[in-house]
């Protein structure tokens, strides 16, 4: 890994240095910053925050909005929570896999799309819904996830 | 290439009556003429829910409702909006009542309908201090800094019997007492934004909608048990939550409403937002707690409670965001005003959120005690397209599984576990009987088994023999001992599952085993569907 993107790191950590136990807000801003999370960066921030790096592993696999592995350029979350499930989530999952040729958990051989299935993104008044890194779509179909996909495929 | 906004004309045979093809047109043509068309897109949508005024038009990701927009108004829109970054509040949704508003499942308050949480929500600019003060915001903080002891505090809440609005419905002013009287000069206020239950967003409106109520409240509830810290934790799922609350604890720090000294008292308070990261079991308040501490979210063992050993292991009250939206008009109007709402045992108002099956999907604020049948029928309009209802789960998952013959029980925290159910966090989801109630189960059950912390084996296990014995009935490959090990399993994970999740998960399944049996012996027995969702989903995994 380059020089300049240990220094981001730290910079990083440094910012929360004031703050007690920020292991989560670290993870997440380092996250934002390179789409996912390496070993090696894992094991950078433990030795930084003096946390045991099987610490830092096992909050980075806990939680699922973090990701150990590479993701697209786009996480697409669908939500089958039962809100969504009885609206029609299924036929919209079906969709998003025929749109993309991707199965669960898949990224596409561009590194654009990574799809994911999630529970419930909290607009089930708008279900069947989904969320593209972090804007929330609902009222979905056939032909809106199209419409979607499409402005992303530019 | 990437546009920056979004404009949503929602495009239905109704909307089209009432002329949105021609705004589509003219939005079209005033972006194209003022230079947007590469940054600005028009989108056809469908139905935005509940009876709107048309054409209903939405500007994305600003949330901005503007409905009915005529023909002659795309231009100021265009002009005003999308060009100089003006909302056109006259033009807006009822005058300037925010996208918000079109979660309701009404936009406009009903006879049924009365608002004490969601006073705020829609009527004013969540982004604007000002618009809060002016309908009494921060006016209780100023009460209790000025006129009250801590006690008295606690006092008014005990009498005004609040109960809990996370889930659980224990009493807040029990549970601020028990935090008072904990030793230690340290504690910790929490306010509880982790909303997971499948089929609930109350949380999100009041946020968006009216993040200083809560911002009061925490500081309210800080004067009450000696904590000069609140934290409140938000899940990742509601960005626009933490943008508004972040601009809000801005806005109220500029004012003096949190910091050093508050309105020139000898109180302090200071409010940090710490963000989720996709986990539901986060909602548990021992779990929220490990996770603001930077560890796994896996819940810890209770005793001690948090009130005794909370945060960093000092004493700390959790409250969730609803419960405490409730706290400001308690102070200002008294208990005895608050307990004129609801039942005698169950007082105040519920927000409950329709989703599923049901024509006007939304959220609603009515008084406890509301029947499902009110609920549903009149306010919900009914089950969508003219089906029969199947069953209702009240409070997601975790809460409880209603059938049709209970929609009459009224809904409070106190009635409804004595017909096996529960009012959890108020989400109501509607099953219409086109569906097959082993594939509903299932959705329920692929829900624990996705959000199972793995800690205890009950619930790890469990959940995902549920699942997999669920699979292989809607494959017509079940028999009568599934049904029994189902039984089985669902009633071991009651009893030793360690945590609430685990403890609540098999409840929809016994439920429904138990009201549902004929169904689901008609798929071991007789290897059919009567819904035939369970055939035609397999079939389409097939040809996957
Ligand atoms: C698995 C599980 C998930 C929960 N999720 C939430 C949640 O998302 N939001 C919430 O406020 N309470 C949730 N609770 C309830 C909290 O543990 C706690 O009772 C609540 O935050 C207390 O606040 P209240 O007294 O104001 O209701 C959950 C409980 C369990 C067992
Ligand atoms: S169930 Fe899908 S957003 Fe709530």
């Amino acid at each position: 890994m380059e020089e300049s993107l240990y220094r981001e790191i730290e910079e990083i950590i440094e910012k929360y240095r004031e703050e007690e136990t920020p292991l989560l807000c670290v993870l997440q801003e380092v996250q934002e910053k390179f789409h996912y999370l390496p070993r090696n960066v894992l094991g950078y921030i433990a030795k930084k925050m003096n946390v045991p790096s099987s610490t830092v592993y096992g909050v980075a696999t806990f939680y699922s909005f973090f990701e150990t592995n590479p993701v697209g350029e786009y996480v697409i979350r669908v939500c089958k929570s039962t809100p969504c499930h009885v609206q029609g989530a299924f036929n919209v999952l079906q969709a998003l896999k025929r749109e993309l040729g991707l199965k669960e958990g898949e990224t596409s051989k561009d590194g654009k799309f990574t799809l994911e299935v999630t529970s419930c993104l909290g607009v089930c008044g708008v279900a069947p819904a989904m969320m593209i890194n972090d804007v929330t779509y609902g009222n979905l179909n056939d032909e809106r996830v199209r419409e979607i996909l499409a402005l992303y495929r530019r | 290439m990437f546009y920056r906004t979004h404009v949503l004309v929602e495009m239905t045979s109704s909307s089209v009556a009432f002329g949105a093809a021609q705004v589509k047109e003219a939005l079209e043509r005033e972006i194209e003429r003022v230079g947007l068309k590469n940054e600005v897109k028009v989108l056809e949508t469908g139905s935005f829910g509940a009876s709107l005024p048309s054409p209903f038009v939405v500007i994305y990701p600003d949330n901005v409702i503007y409905a009915p927009l005529r023909v002659q108004d795309v231009r100021r829109v265009v002009e005003e909006h999308l060009l100089k970054g003006r909302v056109v509040r006259e033009l807006m949704l009822a005058g300037g009542l925010e996208w918000k508003t079109s979660e309701f499942a009404f936009p406009f308050p009903l006879a049924k309908e009365t608002r004490v949480v969601l006073r705020n929500s829609g009527f004013i600019d969540p982004l604007n201090i000002e618009d809060y003060i002016a309908r009494d915001g921060y006016m209780a903080l100023a009460k209790v800094l000025t006129e009250m002891t801590p006690q008295e505090v606690i006092e008014v809440i005990k009498r005004s019997n609040l109960l809990g609005r996370g889930g659980a419905g224990f009493p807040t002013g029990l549970k601020w007492e028990f935090t008072y009287k904990a030793e230690g000069q340290e504690k910790y206020v929490v306010c509880n934004a982790d909303e997971g239950e499948p089929g609930t967003f109350k949380d999100r409106l009041i946020l968006e909608g009216d993040p200083h109520s809560i911002l009061e409240a925490m500081a309210i509830a800080g004067y009450a048990v000696g904590a000069r810290e609140g934290y409140i934790y938000v899940r990742a799922e509601y960005p626009q939550s933490i943008r508004h609350l972040e601009e809000a604890i801005r806005q109220a720090g500029e004012y003096g409403f949190l910091g050093e000294n508050i309105l020139g008292s000898q109180f302090s308070f200071w409010v940090k937002i710490r963000k989720g990261a996709g986990a539901y079991v986060c909602g548990e308040e021992t779990a929220l707690l490990e996770s603001i501490e930077g560890k796994r979210g896996e819940p810890r063992v209770k005793p001690p409670y948090p009130p005794q050993k909370g945060l960093w292991g000092k004493p700390t009250v959790i409250n969730n965001v609803e419960t405490l939206a409730n706290i400001p008009p308690i102070i200002l109007r008294g208990p005895e005003w608050f307990k004129s709402i609801g039942t005698p045992t169950c007082p105040g108002t519920k927000v409950f959120t329709l989703t599923g099956n049901v024509n006007n999907l939304g959220l609603i604020e009515v008084p406890m005690g509301i029947t499902l049948r009110e609920l549903i029928f009149e306010i919900g309009g009914g089950v969508r397209g003219g089906h029969g209802l199947k069953l209702v789960q009240t409070g997601g998952p975790s809460g409880g599984t209603m059938t049709p013959d209970l929609l009459d029980v009224p809904m409070t925290f106190d009635t409804l576990p004595k017909y096996n159910s529960a009012l959890g966090s108020g989400a109501l989801t509607v099953v219409d009987d086109t569906h097959c109630i082993v594939d509903v189960v299932k959705s329920f059950g692929e829900f624990f088994l996705h959000e199972s912390c793995g800690k205890c084996t009950p619930c790890r296990i469990g959940n995902k023999r549920i699942v997999e014995i669920l699979e292989k009935i809607s494959e017509g490959k079940g028999t009568l001992d599934h049904l029994e090990e189902l039984l089985h399993l669902g009633r071991n994970m009651k009893m030793t599952a360690f945590c609430g999740l685990g403890q609540a998960a098999p409840n929809p399944l016994l439920r429904c085993l138990e009201f549902f049996r004929e169904e689901f012996e008609t798929h071991v027995k007789e290897k059919v569907c009567p819904a035939g969702t369970c055939q035609l989903k397999s079939l389409q995994r097939t040809v996957r």
